[in-house]
């Protein structure tokens, strides 16, 4: 447990350094200024989600192959944290859009296909809400799961072909992007914080998850237990 | 049996049933119509503006109506356990899933073919020339439409809310075939009538991407 703590306070520290280092250590960009500090954490949001929903499209797969439980626990687990990094990834985004565009929000390819697999997968978090079972809320929302993932790339491309307007990639686009060495090593430090963060979050959902599961299977056994000492009770009766 | 041959078996019960009570599609028909109206109130349905909005508002006609529709096509086997006969047979999974994706579109199909003229008429957008080319249209959006809608109805069978849930699991994964569609049609629906290939080439993508892993999900679909 004490290493559990250390840990947290650890990415916890990592992650207000990073804080320090976009808003201070970062050179200023010479065309939008204070403003283009968000984009560290922006861009560290949509990979952290990206990361999550590709491991979470994994477990779903493996869930119906395998039917280990492990494989549900991690597939719930991953779609959280990942609509939590769609959430800050959309909001940094509006954030950043309103000065940098002039309007909050714009029916772009990207943030189009953000929003959709955001709507998504609250989806696939209500769709296990509203199923009781566990074994068949499990392979429901695998299904589901996997017609989501398979959405995204389908979204996208309808969206490309039809309205683009989120600026090509910069960083590692042609041959005049590129980003200022300091900028470079700023945005590593905001990636492998966010990353951080997001395991550890993972690891404590997944946790949770577990000990609900073994919740159910001891009110499941508590349960059984009782409807058996009632029946030798009602046999006990004359 | 074959896959095929089961899948005909299922898609004869369906309308047979369909045959029977006559509920699903005169409900669906007129619950499209209703859209159509309340959109003439949203939009001034002129010449010009119907060639603007009128495609998106066919589409969405079409896709809300078919979320409401598709919801029987499972949560009515649950009533009497009839799904737990129909897995009992010895056929196929995909059999039973292909039979109701079959009735399905034939039910939309049906729809659409009341809903279109009455549109056309209603929104002055002359259909004349374009019939063959809308039917095409058409049937390429609609099948995404009633592949994806038919697992789902599957899927939300078993919740809670199902009527709810439905339309809330289905309309956002359609958001790429209903900008498909609506590109396509709209090029139809033009001054001068053209087949937009490329949106049409993608509704097929749409359709061969969702039947593909709906054949491949469907064991699991169906477990019990």
């Amino acid at each position: 447990m004490k290493g559990r703590s250390a840990i947290t306070a650890a990415v916890a520290a990592l992650i207000f350094f990073a804080g320090y280092a976009a808003l201070f250590i970062a050179p200023d960009e010479s065309t939008m200024h204070e403003i283009q500090r968000v984009f560290y954490f922006h861009l560290a949001s949509w990979m952290a989600m990206f990361t999550a929903l590709s491991l979470a499209f994994v477990a779903n797969v493996a869930w119906l192959v395998t039917r280990k439980p492990h494989w549900d626990w991690l597939g719930v687990s991953c779609v959280e944290v990942g609509v939590v990094s769609c959430t800050a990834g959309l909001i940094t985004g509006v954030l950043w859009g309103r000065p940098a565009w002039g309007i909050w929000w714009t029916w772009d390819a990207r943030l189009t296909t953000a929003f959709i697999l955001w709507i998504l997968y609250i989806c696939y978090l209500l769709l296990r809400g509203l199923i009781e079972e566990p074994q068949r809320r499990a392979s429901l929302s695998a299904i589901f799961g996997v017609f989501a993932f398979l959405d995204a790339p389908l979204v996208y491309a309808s969206n490309r072909l039809w309205r683009t307007q989120h600026p090509a990639p910069v960083i590692f686009g042609g041959e005049n992007s590129g980003l200022d060495p300091t900028m470079g090593k700023v945005l590593v430090v905001c990636i492998v914080a966010v990353m951080a963060m997001m395991v550890l979050v993972l690891i404590d959902r997944y946790r949770l998850e577990r000990m609900r599961h073994d919740l159910d299977e001891l009110r499941l056994s508590v349960d059984a237990r009782g409807v058996a000492s009632n029946t030798v009770l009602t046999k006990g009766l004359p | 049996m074959t896959t095929a041959r089961a899948a005909a078996i299922v898609l004869t019960k369906e309308l047979r049933m369909e045959f029977r009570a006559r509920e699903l599609l005169s409900t669906t028909v007129v619950f499209a119509l209703v859209i159509v109206v309340l959109f003439s109130f949203a939009f001034d349905p002129t010449a010009g503006e119907s060639r603007r909005y009128g495609p998106g508002l066919l589409w969405i006609a079409f896709l809300f109506a078919g979320s409401l529709m598709l919801n029987p096509s499972f949560a009515r086997e649950q009533a009497n356990q009839t799904l737990d006969a129909l897995r009992m047979a010895p056929v196929s999974p995909f059999a039973i899933l292909l039979g109701k994706m079959l009735a399905n579109f034939i039910f939309m199909a049906v729809s659409e073919a009341i809903l279109v003229p009455v549109f056309a008429v209603l929104y002055n957008i002359s259909i004349g020339g374009i019939v063959g080319r809308l039917a095409l249209v058409l049937a390429l959006g609609t099948v995404g439409l009633v592949v994806a809608g038919t697992v789902f109805s599957a899927i939300a069978a078993h919740a809670r809310m199902r009527e709810l849930l439905l339309p809330l699991l289905l309309l956002p994964i359609l958001a790429p075939l209903l900008i498909a569609a609506v590109e396509a049609t709209a090029s139809l629906f033009a001054e001068q009538p053209a087949l937009d290939r490329a949106w049409l080439a993608f509704l097929a993508g749409f359709d061969i991407v969702f039947l593909t892993a709906s054949w491949l999900l469907c064991d699991f679909l169906l477990e019990e």
